[in-house]
């Protein structure tokens, strides 16, 4: 199994003839990703058309999720439009809307996921590379691939991989593709600080999920989102986790004024989570070059 | 985007946030006219602006004491703003190199004082938002005109919170509820409502990231007011708000970053010899972080977004090297859809155009990695390769530490 995603799962990509939108349907088409519909207002009716496949082109979520059967939205909308369009998909009872979109203002998140609770869709990102459960063909193909990370650097797998970061994702999925260590399923929650899923969220899914063996959980400083995931890790988490958390020489306050310490607390530094994360049994990279073996220590997989 | 307080202030009494009387100028020419748009009888408070904190325990490069300054005439004022404007402030937050003061803002501060009951007379009030539950945030102390951070580690049951629900926004009973924390009662009360009930309006209307009011303060006449004001704009909302963009004040930001910016590169300097260059925000800050634990000091964050094309290579190389301190650049791409060749083509270019004398170690990663490094290899150039990243940290290191 995997999370969240599957390799037959059905997408539909909500901004899909806008130049960012069409240029990864197109790399998740060439994966073999099951991209069966886009959605721009206006445009119905049209397709798009990527090396012999058509993807029909629908005016609303609601009808292309209903003509096609497509239960998960990737969201490559701009920034002014985009919590509209992930509210779009929570009217549509989508299973999943992944918002790609970076600069999101603050106060759409903040009302885009107050109206979230109660409904059935979740939310991944904004802000985010988006998430892949590998494939079992060449090179990780026939995946689902939903978003914008690289496909190609995947090997289906046990590990569990969930990170704020993209590249900082892409380095750790990597080091264990080159170490002959498979993924089960990659999610990358993004860096906004409102987001739809949390590092604890994700971390739930592969304790429950037979497949991942492990995981590795990467976070940054700010926020106390990954040391409320370590807290349940220690408590609850029936699989080993390794951890890394970047910026530990980020320059601290370049805000003007203070209420965010009062807020964010002292455990939103890396040392403070570092700290964390080793008293909850994390296994914690020193580097991010040592991310995959933070976790082979701990794991042999 | 930060904004000055006189900016903010204008702001508060546009929603109708309750301030002291002021006017701001920018050359001493104006002072005087600027003093007779006040009513200076009770005397006047003279207020250096610029985008930073503790400005009244600062000291300027020349020796003179205090960013905030009473002055009981209108001579002393004058005094006062004659030594601040044009002058270097260095608060706790400015850094050693301080600000150059260039506005000056004149408020008139009668009737402020102790009340006359002797009670304590200053508050702190701020809004902004609470990460771990997504939603706004309203702040307030019985403990105002000091930092807040003290107050929270030593008496945390005098910091009161309400959170609001975006849904339905601020209610009446949490605007009673902040009064009442406060201790307010009568007609202060009634003012304290309003007070907050107009400042969340104003957070939310134009997409603040913080309001922060410290000290908010009650005068001896029994006014509530917002004697000092930090604001903070949420960047990603700017497209909506021509008339808060209008207000930035490129005196106040770092000249590299601005040019920066201008190439789609966020760029943040710091004080360290070794620069870098990477692509993603996650992966840049690793990297500063790594060139830290293999012994080095990193010079600068700095981040060119999902590609790295030439013109971009191009222009981060000639912002790095305007950095006297630098010694070495580490470049670290993972191009993850990118094809590496081009990367690598690109900095082969940008190096020559900038004439590039300082060792370079380039890491490259991902999408047709070989053939990158090939071209690297090809180049002629003195570039070093890095196979992974803690590779290419210790051996840029080395390079730099070494000479």
């Amino acid at each position: 199994m995997s999370i969240l995603v599957k390799e037959d799962t059905r997408i539909l990509v909500q901004g899909i003839t806008g130049d960012f939108g069409a240029r990864h349907a197109r790399l998740s088409l060439d994966y073999g990703s099951q991209v069966v519909a886009g959605v721009t207002p206006g445009k119905g009716g049209q397709v798009f058309e990527h090396a012999g496949k058509k993807v029909p082109i629908f005016n609303t979520v609601a009808e292309a999720a209903k003509q096609t059967g497509a239960t998960v939205s990737a969201i490559f909308v701009p920034p002014p439009f985009a919590a509209d369009a992930i509210l779009e998909c929570f009217d549509a009872d989508l299973d999943l809307a992944v918002a790609i979109t970076e600069g999101i203002p603050v106060r759409d998140m903040v009302r885009a996921k107050r109206a979230m609770a109660g409904r059935r869709t979740r939310l991944i990102g904004p802000n985010c590379p988006g998430l892949v459960t590998p494939g079992r063909g060449d090179k990780s193909s026939g995946g689902c691939r939903i978003g914008i990370a690289p496909g190609y650097i995947h090997k289906r797998g046990n590990v569990g991989v969930v990170s704020r970061s993209g590249t900082l994702t892409y380095e750790a999925v990597w080091q264990l593709t080159c170490r002959g260590k498979g993924q089960s399923t990659c999610v990358g929650i993004g860096g906004d600080p409102v987001n739809g899923t949390s590092h604890l969220d994700v971390i739930k899914l592969f304790n429950d999920d037979p497949e991942p063996e492990a995981i590795i959980m990467i976070g940054e400083i700010g926020g106390n989102a990954e040391v409320e995931a370590a807290r349940w890790i220690k408590a609850h988490c029936k699989k080993p986790v390794a951890g890394f958390i970047a910026g530990a020489t980020a320059p601290a306050g370049r805000r003007m004024g203070h209420a965010g310490a009062v807020i964010g607390g002292a455990e939103d530094t890396a040392a403070a989570k570092i700290k964390i994360f080793e008293e909850c049994g994390i296994s914690v990279a020193a580097t991010p070059s040592d991310m995959a073996d933070a976790l082979l220590r701990i794991w042999k997989g | 985007m930060n904004i000055h307080e006189y900016q903010a202030k204008e702001l508060f009494a546009q929603f109708g946030v309750a301030v002291p009387k002021g006017v701001a100028v920018k050359s001493a020419a104006e002072f005087e006219g600027a003093l007779t748009k006040i009513d200076t009888t009770g005397g006047i408070m003279v207020k250096s602006q610029i985008h930073a904190g503790g400005r009244g325990k600062g000291t300027f490069t020349d020796g003179f004491k205090g960013g905030v300054k009473f002055s009981p005439t209108k001579e002393k004022a004058l005094e006062n703003a004659k030594a601040m404007l044009g002058n270097t402030l260095v608060t706790a937050q400015t850094g050693e190199v301080g600000r150059k003061v260039q506005t000056i803002y004149f408020t008139e501060a009668a009737n402020l004082g102790k009340r006359p009951d002797g009670r304590d007379d200053e508050y702190y009030l701020a809004i902004l938002l609470d990460r771990a539950t997504s939603c706004p945030v309203i702040v307030a102390s019985t403990e105002g005109g000091m930092e807040i951070e003290h107050v929270a580690h030593h008496t945390p049951e005098k910091i009161f919170k309400v959170h609001v629900d975006p849904a339905v926004g601020l209610q009446a009973f949490q605007a009673r509820q902040i009064a009442f924390s406060l201790g307010f009662s009568g007609d202060l009360f009634k003012q304290c409502v309003t007070l907050v009930t107009k400042l969340y309006q104003f957070y939310w209307d134009k997409d603040c990231a913080m309001v922060e009011v410290n000290p908010l303060l009650v005068t001896k006449e029994g006014k509530l007011l917002a004697l000092d004001a930090k604001v903070s704009f949420d960047d990603n909302a700017l497209f909506r708000h021509p008339d808060v963009v209008a207000l930035r004040d490129l005196n106040e930001e770092d000249a590299k970053e601005i040019e920066a910016s201008k190439f789609g590169l966020s760029y943040i300097a710091l004080d360290g010899n070794i620069a870098c260059l990477v692509n993603g925000a996650g992966l840049a800050m690793s990297t500063m972080d790594i060139i830290q634990h293999f012994g080095g000091s990193p010079a600068n964050f700095l981040d060119v977004g999902g590609g790295a094309t030439k013109d971009q290579v191009t222009a981060a190389f000639k912002i790095i090297l305007g950095d006297a301190n630098v010694k070495g650049i580490l470049v670290n791409i993972f191009g993850g859809i990118m094809d590496c060749n081009v990367i690598a083509t690109g900095i082969i270019e940008a190096v020559k155009e900038t004439g590039l004398k300082l060792p370079l170690v380039v890491r490259l990663e991902g999408n047709n990695v070989e053939a990158g490094k090939a071209t690297l290899a090809a180049s002629g150039l003195t570039i070093v390769s890095g196979d992974s990243m803690a590779d290419a940290a210790q051996k840029i290191v080395k390079l730099v530490n070494n000479k």
